[in-house]
């Protein structure tokens, strides 16, 4: 049976942390408000940039000479894995579900005797990979103390996946992050950056609007599939940051309640004891009275 | 008669109106694009777009990108975007410095045009500082 001191202390602390946790909640919901804009902002940009690439993939593709970064290198040997994690913690399964689909992703290449090696932008998935993967890792890119990401973060990245996909250091490049749904769902997604996926255009290929180029096919698509990459990875970089926030604040949401009812428990405990050593104090000043 | 004209860049939109001309400093040269425009996709050098609507004209100073053209609208996606005048002097150095990538990694002839728009750009910047 903890002592009354006990108790209070224990109170005291349980409510400290639920102001945490209700102020982090706040934080969180503020910061998840800017991230949900900038990610709406960001959208145009990239709805404009697949709509033109499709179009002039569909015809592109069927070329002997279309770039490696649209066709593949022809091999599926080789697999850089970008994992897209948070740089902060106590924000609920975010980066755990992010990284379990990675390893999923790990163990079936492997077993498929393919070569993986991974990526990791944010310091919280290399942490949680390292154990299991360290020999896989490349260097890291960490974005600690970045506030806001913008679109020279973004270009940072596919720096790094372009110059090796050049390099032919790989022939697959797949991105992996939180598709932000609502705040309380974030879908982990893998998403194949190189050969790049882009969608049919609905109806055939006829049907598209003939373009005229400039300079020729070829040389727009050598220019266009890079900022494709960019944008892509800007994206998910986006929308990672929008799903963080949405997991600290229903992860802090829930602390804050939990910690609510703890209170409430370890108050009616406290009362109990309370009373109790008063009833039994009385007792023994009647008894002894009685005594005399 | 106008068409539909779009200026983004991938952190968000810039413009979206109507419009009778646009200039763009397409990569195998200038070129003005109008209502009824031949389907085209270009690359764009570093430089400055021009969107008349009315009796306005609006120039926006674009670091490279792309455009896609159709009949009846215009869409600019580009890197570094900013309106001229409110333009900024790191905005100014964002598309110096992707003028002068160009001038680095390309050779040729190429190389000599893109000398020539980063020597565009100094004199846009010179605009600025007066």
């Amino acid at each position: 049976m903890p002592s009354l001191k006990d108790l209070k202390n224990r109170i005291e602390s349980v409510k400290s942390t639920r102001k945490i946790t209700k102020a982090m909640q706040m934080v969180a919901a503020a910061k998840l408000r800017r991230a949900q804009e900038s990610a709406e902002a960001a959208r145009p940009y990239a709805e404009r940039m697949t709509g033109v690439l499709s179009n002039i993939a569909v015809s592109a593709k069927h070329n002997d000479d279309a770039p490696t970064l649209l066709k593949g290198t022809g091999s599926e040997e080789r697999h850089l894995l970008v994992v897209c994690t948070s740089e902060r913690g106590l924000c609920g399964g975010f980066n755990s579900s992010i990284v379990k689909l990675a390893k999923e992703h790990i163990a079936n290449l492997k077993s498929d005797g393919k070569k993986p090696t991974l990526l990791c932008v944010g310091k919280k998935g290399r942490e949680q990979l390292k154990r299991d993967y360290e020999d896989l890792f490349i260097d890291p890119i960490i974005f600690e103390g970045v506030k806001r990401i913008t679109y020279g973060e973004a270009e940072q990245v596919a720096d790094v996946v372009l110059k090796s996909f050049d390099a032919e250091e790989y022939d697959v490049v797949t991105l992996f992050y939180a598709e932000f749904k609502s705040v309380i769902s974030q879908v982990p997604t893998a998403l194949q950056l190189v050969p790049a996926s882009i969608p049919e255009v609905e109806g055939d290929a006829a049907a598209a609007t003939q373009y005229e180029y400039e300079p020729d096919e070829n040389a727009l698509l050598a220019d266009l599939l890079p900022k494709n990459v960019t944008t892509q990875i800007f994206r998910a970089l986006l929308e990672n940051a929008a799903s963080e926030q949405g997991a600290r604040m229903s992860a802090m949401d829930n602390a804050t309640r939990n910690a609510g009812e703890m209170v409430d428990k370890l108050s009616i405990q406290y009362n109990r004891s309370r009373q109790a050593a008063i009833t039994s104090e009385l007792i023994e000043i009647i008894s002894g009275a009685e005594a005399l | 008669m106008a068409m539909q004209v779009e200026l983004v860049s991938p952190e968000k939109k810039l413009a979206s109106m109507e419009a009778e001309v646009v200039g763009l400093p397409g990569s195998d040269g200038d070129f003005a694009a109008m209502p009824g425009h031949v389907p085209t996709a270009t690359s764009l050098r570093p430089g400055v777009v021009t969107i008349k609507s009315g009796s306005e004209t609006t120039e926006y100073l674009v670091a490279g990108g792309f455009a896609e053209i159709t009949a009846e609208s215009v869409s600019i996606l580009a890197e570094y975007a900013a309106i001229r005048s409110e333009a900024t002097r790191d905005m100014f150095d964002s598309v110096r410095a992707a003028a002068q990538a160009k001038v680095d990694s390309t050779e040729g002839m190429r190389k000599a045009e893109a000398e020539r728009d980063l020597g565009e750009i100094d004199g846009l910047m010179k605009d600025l500082s007066a």
